[in-house]
């Protein structure tokens, strides 16, 4: 008889990949088959398309109906393939203009009385349909202000399936229904903790500043007490605003992880701060069948802040490595890999030991050298290798508050003009280069003809490199952190002084 | 009589005449065996055909080709069998059918007819 065609978007990860629906009508006893590897949710359409396409008032035809999804070998997940099933379906079946639904790519679930349900990934999949070259995407009112958040596409929303089938040309008279909607979201900038908040701990300002400028991944050890946390809250304050291209994936990220995005993109770095019982599922993505973002994918662009770091399992958080390394997080299945975006910057928080006084001037630590040395071997050499930022916080003293009290404090505003300025001199250095960071420079170009500095400024970290008291990678590093000094004081070149203060920042761990 | 088993009756006569009115020869009606009744059974050209008619006055309850299900077609497929069995004789090619009569009280007649269901 006839075929109904329409297309939809499957989500692997961030990427959506255009799915053709097919319907197909013959002349058989009555039944809906849908082929091409639904999962359960999907599998179930069949029930919500009939359900829906007989209460919207167009029933489907007592014949054999058979859908497939094509490409038939990509595993589809979820809900969101019902509108385009049924608008397939009735297209086949001569309700709706076969020329019109095949223009369109269609989104949304079908709830059994014919209205539509917002569905949870709508950005990534509008962005997917953009891509691919559609010009129209038709989707549940409740996801219409997130979608149209997508430059370059038309989007169209609809409340039933009644209004669907109407816009694509059907002889039905319309009927207003309540639209379902998604629960209002907060305000997606969440309100900004001030750095005017920190008394003391300038030198732990300082570090969260460079920190900042340079997108060093940050380490920070200290007894309870110290203000770690608070120093790694007001990290995303002093990062500058999200680019366009940034934004809009932060909030594909937030789409996908099933939070609500409303109708603006989140232009600020998100921060995310998982609890130290996280799985490496939970950390970096995972799950049967859909593969959910993790936290340090939700943290992309942002800061992923692991609070008592030793306290995590260690195959976990050597699971941060590849994303570490290259700011991608890929996640492997049998029949698929998932890529969600990785480059968030890391800011670690531990005691010294596990009683936490290890190093305090006012108490004694009560633990043993072997539990003391046990404790913070649980965090691995090649994990702290990739984090350029090493800084023992102390707690603050009655005297340091008194005159932190008294002197101007940095206020997260000024720090993030600063941080704004810094990059912006690095950008102009690097422009040449695929790296707009300093952090994501390596090694060798540093020491390499484009930014060789003199023997009288390296001296110190000659002398310790001869001694041993630094690697050869923590040389690196501590070009990396002299690096963005310079780029803070705004001189052209690292000074003697800049590398004697990077030096300093990555001392916590022999302290 | 009740009134499913009249509206049922008159269904399988309206089948009857359509089929006759498409040129098939009704071989056998209401043919009964232990396993079941056989509605229609007609040659059509050099098939035999094996009819299950559903008869309805109304929708409300679901078209009556929905109520071909599986577990009905797959007797049909055994009393086919039987009926042969009982009919010696060449029977080359066989074929079920099902077909689906709309009788509304005091409306138009629809019959809708399914070739090869089985």
């Amino acid at each position: 008889m006839a075929i109904g065609r329409t297309h939809s978007v499957s989500l692997l990860g961030l990427q959506g990949a255009i799915v053709e629906i097919e319907a197909d009508i013959s002349s058989n006893l009555p039944s809906f088959v849908l082929i091409g590897l639904p999962d359960a949710a999907l599998g179930e359409a069949r029930d919500r398309v009939r359900s829906a396409a007989t209460n919207s008032g167009c029933s489907l035809p007592a014949r054999k109906l058979t859908v497939n999804l094509s490409p038939a070998a990509l595993p589809k997940h979820g809900s969101g393939f019902d509108l385009a099933i049924a608008l397939a379906a009735l297209g086949a079946a001569g309700e709706v203009s076969a020329e019109s639904i095949d223009r369109v790519v269609h989104l949304g679930e079908l709830g059994l009385d014919g209205r539509l349900r917002p569905i949870a990934g709508i950005l990534p999949a509008v962005v997917g349909a953009a891509r691919a070259g559609f010009e129209t995407v038709m989707v549940p009112t409740g996801n219409e202000d997130e979608a149209a958040l997508v430059p370059g596409i038309r989007v169209v929303g609809v409340a039933s399936l009644r209004d669907a089938v109407i816009w694509h040309g059907g002889a039905l008279e319309p009927e207003p229904v309540e639209p379902i909607l998604r629960p209002q979201s907060q305000s997606v900038d969440d309100p900004e903790l001030d750095l005017a908040d920190v008394m003391g701990n300038d030198e732990a300002v300082e570090a969260m500043l460079v920190a900042a400028a340079g997108g060093h991944h940050v380490f920070l050890l200290g007894p309870p007490g110290a203000g770690k946390t608070m120093l790694a809250a007001r990290l995303p304050g002093l990062l500058p605003s999200l680019d366009a291209e940034a934004a809009l994936e932060v909030s594909s990220l937030r789409s996908l992880a099933g939070f609500p995005v409303g109708g603006a993109l989140q232009s600020r770095p998100p921060l995310e701060s998982p609890h130290h019982t996280a799985t490496a599922a939970a950390l970096i993505g995972g799950g049967s069948g859909l593969i959910r973002p993790g936290a340090a994918a939700r943290a992309s662009h942002g800061v992923l802040f692991l609070d008592e770091a030793p306290e995590f399992a260690s195959s976990v958080l050597d699971a941060l490595r590849q994303p570490l390394e290259s700011g991608v997080i890929s996640i492997h299945r049998a029949n698929s890999v998932a890529h969600f975006p990785g480059s968030f910057q890391l800011v670690m928080a531990a005691n010294p030991c596990p009683c936490g006084q290890y190093g305090a001037r006012d108490q004694e630590c009560t633990c043993t050298p072997h539990n003391r040395r046990r404790y913070l071997a649980r965090l691995s050499g090649p994990l702290l290798d990739r984090i350029d930022i090493q800084l023992q916080v102390r707690r603050i003293t009655s005297a340091q508050l008194r005159v932190s009290a008294d002197g101007p404090r940095r206020t997260t505003l000024d720090a993030r003009t600063r941080v704004e300025e810094a990059r912006a001199i690095a950008g102009a250095r690097l422009a040449s280069t695929p790296w707009r960071l300093n952090s994501q420079v390596p090694g060798s170009w540093l020491r390499g003809p484009h930014a060789r500095l003199t023997p009288e400024v390296t001296a110190s970290i000659d002398r310790a490199l001869e001694r041993g008291g630094i690697t050869m990678r923590g040389y690196d590093r501590v070009l990396r952190v002299a690096w963005t000094l310079a780029d803070l004081d705004g001189t052209d070149q690292p000074t003697a002084d800049h590398i004697g203060r990077a030096l300093y920042f990555r001392k916590a761990m022999t302290a | 009589m009740a009134a499913k088993d009249t509206l049922g009756r008159r269904g399988e006569q309206l089948a009857a005449s359509y089929l006759e009115g498409r040129g098939y020869e009704i071989v056998d009606r209401n043919w009964r065996c232990p396993q079941g009744e056989i509605d229609i059974v007609a040659r059509h050209g050099s098939e035999l055909v094996f009819v299950e008619v559903k008869t309805r006055s109304t929708v409300a309850f679901g078209h009556p080709l929905e109520a071909i299900t599986a577990v009905k077609l797959a007797r049909l497929r055994r009393l086919a069998a039987a009926w042969c069995e009982a009919h010696p004789g060449r029977h080359d090619a066989v074929r079920i059918d099902g077909i689906a009569v709309l009788a509304p009280r005091g409306g138009p007649v629809e019959i809708e007819h399914l070739e090869r269901v089985f």
